[in-house]
């Protein structure tokens, strides 16, 4: 590597390493009593601490599923069937760009209330249903760029139609054939909507719901050393989340050659580049 | 149009097309289509973008032009004019170019350096997941790590200021403004620069490298004839995304400001919170004034991306 590169790269890393070693420091100090785990310590005996973060998780993993329930179908049946409307799946699919959350959130609440009768209120629009409704749309972006830079990869046609000429049928094709092949692309998806909902505060926060993104700004208003340490315990945990991702995408995978949850994970982005549709 | 893939038809609905073209010659009455089954799989797909994101977004575009008796009106549209607001559209797009500029800049530099042809393969693997979790960076944790680092109190802040004496709160830069903010964007334009750009540097082939010099060209050559040409389009396109990213961020802003820093997601999210008293339809009128701003952004970006695909696969 050239010594312009080494230099570029040091001053990134020191970039994004500094202001996460301050925040340690800074978590570890305890006023006048010198450096120790206190703000920890109070941190994680805080019931609220439980509560917000298992509520987080649990809309992560609802979101995750109803987005994988939705996308995956979608993106295999487009690609395999319709690839005339690609192009139009695609542009819908980058709208959650053209309309930030702040925006997204602001229209959801008034279409909703504007025809819902009561019990639609009661049932869903009030309840975390919702946020999780809203937090699909937030993913799509990455799922849909990173499914469809994975489903690329692989010869669906070819697949679909072995596993059909072999007597599968559809659903018995998408579960035993096509998913093995996209596994993934599929955790790459899995873990951007993971994460984007774990760190989510605009929708959350305008919408009221006690999210743990809400409760750390809630801390961090208030004060300043347990603030720090609850950012370095969700920094921590969302990197965990990407390691325990990571590992699983490259278990029974060792016969690829290439580091493929990284390749779909460049490609989620990539794929808006690659892609010629509507060229 | 999309390409449509050699197999891209079941055999029996190639039979049964081509039947049908063989069975209806001039203007004889054409045999009705058969109904077609296969958009029906694309369905739920539409059905929930429409609920839940159509459907809102016409809202917001409507109700911009509605006042709160429920008549037609421009003058929460006007209203978008009045210098604070503008002020605030200003605020949000200096910041988006900004931030856009130098962390797609810098982005760009690391992406090439780590993606040097030779980088070894876990570099790639930890680079991309890194990339993936820090470009979704934002809020009160991005906040705090500038607040830790150059806050008043700030590690960064008190070593400019005890070892080399540059105090730079005396200078007027304060991570609850401006600086702050742009700091803390760029935190997160730069690993969404890396993970846009990878494939692009990606594509750059070494052989490109090899004819260039083989014909006698320097490398100052090879990057003027070939490398910029070929990565300018998704480098502007990039560059387009992250203008978008960091127009629509509010969650950043509004931990490191407590919400006071004038751009435009933060004045909707005072008109939302009841902080300002303003006609709800104004919050919309705002939220109007965004997508249009971003489709714009987009509107220049789509062609970019297009030419950027011919130099992929």
């Amino acid at each position: 590597m050239p010594i312009s590169g080494i230099v570029v790269l040091t001053i990134g890393a020191l970039y994004f390493l500094v202001p996460v070693a301050s925040t340690v420091k800074f978590s570890l100090e305890q006023g006048h009593a010198g450096f120790g785990f206190q703000a920890y310590r109070q941190i994680l005996d805080d019931p609220q601490f439980r509560h917000t973060l298992w509520f987080s998780v649990q809309l992560a993993l609802e979101t995750t599923v109803v987005t994988m329930a939705l996308m995956v179908p979608t993106v295999y049946w487009v690609h395999l069937r319709l690839p005339k409307i690609r192009p139009v799946v695609e542009a819908i699919t980058i709208l959650p760009f053209v309309v930030p959350p702040i925006v997204l959130v602001v229209g959801l609440f008034d279409f909703f209330k504007s025809f819902s009768p009561d019990w639609l209120l009661q049932d869903f629009v009030f309840s975390s249903k919702f946020l999780v409704a809203a937090y699909v749309v937030l993913s799509l972006p990455f799922v849909y760029r990173a499914l469809d830079a994975g489903i690329r990869a692989v010869d669906i046609q070819t697949l679909t139609e072995a596993a059909e000429s072999l007597g599968a049928s559809r659903t018995r094709t998408l579960f035993r054939v096509i998913l093995p092949n996209l596994r993934e692309a599929v955790l790459a998806a899995c873990l951007l909507t993971f994460v984007i909902v774990l760190g989510e505060f605009t929708i959350a926060s305008i919408a009221l719901y006690q999210t743990f993104p809400v409760y750390i700004t809630t801390i961090g208003s208030a004060q300043a050393y347990p603030a720090a340490a609850l950012t370095v315990i969700s920094v921590g945990l969302t990197f965990v989340a990407a390691a325990v991702f990571l590992v699983l995408g490259r278990m029974g995978l060792r016969k690829r050659r290439q580091p493929v949850l990284g390749a779909a994970m460049t490609g989620m982005a990539g794929a808006a580049s690659t892609n010629p549709g509507g060229a | 149009m999309g390409p449509e893939g050699p197999g891209a038809v079941v055999l029996s609905t190639i039979v049964a097309e081509r039947v049908d073209t063989v069975a209806a010659p001039g203007p004889a009455p054409r045999p009705r289509r058969r109904l077609p089954l296969a958009w029906l799989g694309a369905l739920p797909f539409f059905l929930y973008a429409s609920l839940f994101l159509l459907l809102p977004a016409g809202d917001v575009l409507i109700g911009a032009f509605r006042s709160e008796q429920g008549d037609w009106t421009g003058a929460n549209v006007r209203g978008l004019f009045h210098a604070e607001y503008l002020h605030a559209f200003e605020n949000s797009i200096r910041i988006s170019v900004y931030t856009a500029l130098v962390g797609g800049l810098l982005g760009a530099l690391m992406c090439y350096a780590a993606l040097h042809p030779g980088s070894p393969r876990f570099v790639r693997t930890i680079f991309t997941a890194f990339s993936a979790v820090a470009s979704q960076f934002g809020g009160v944790p991005l906040a705090f790590f500038f607040i830790s680092s150059i806050g008043t109190l700030g590690v960064v802040t008190q070593f400019l200021k005890d070892w080399l004496g540059i105090d730079i709160y005396a200078h007027g830069i304060t991570v609850f403004g401006f600086w702050g903010v742009f700091l803390a964007y760029v935190y997160f334009q730069i690993p969404l620069m890396l993970l846009v750009l990878a494939p692009a540097v990606d594509g750059l082939r070494p052989e490109w490298r090899e004819a260039s010099e083989s014909l006698g060209g320097d490398s100052l050559t090879y990057w003027r004839s070939v490398g910029i040409p070929v990565l300018a389009p998704s480098f502007l396109g990039a560059m387009v995304l992250l203008f978008g990213n960091a127009f629509a961020a509010q969650a950043t802003a509004y931990a490191l400001t407590s919400g006071g820093y004038n751009i435009v997601p933060l004045e909707i999210t005072n008109v939302l919170n009841g902080n300002v008293v303003s006609d709800p339809h104004f919050g919309q009128a705002l939220a109007l004034g965004m997508i249009v701003v971003i489709a714009i952004a987009v509107l220049i970006y789509l062609p970019l991306q297009r030419r950027a695909a011919r130099w992929m696969k």
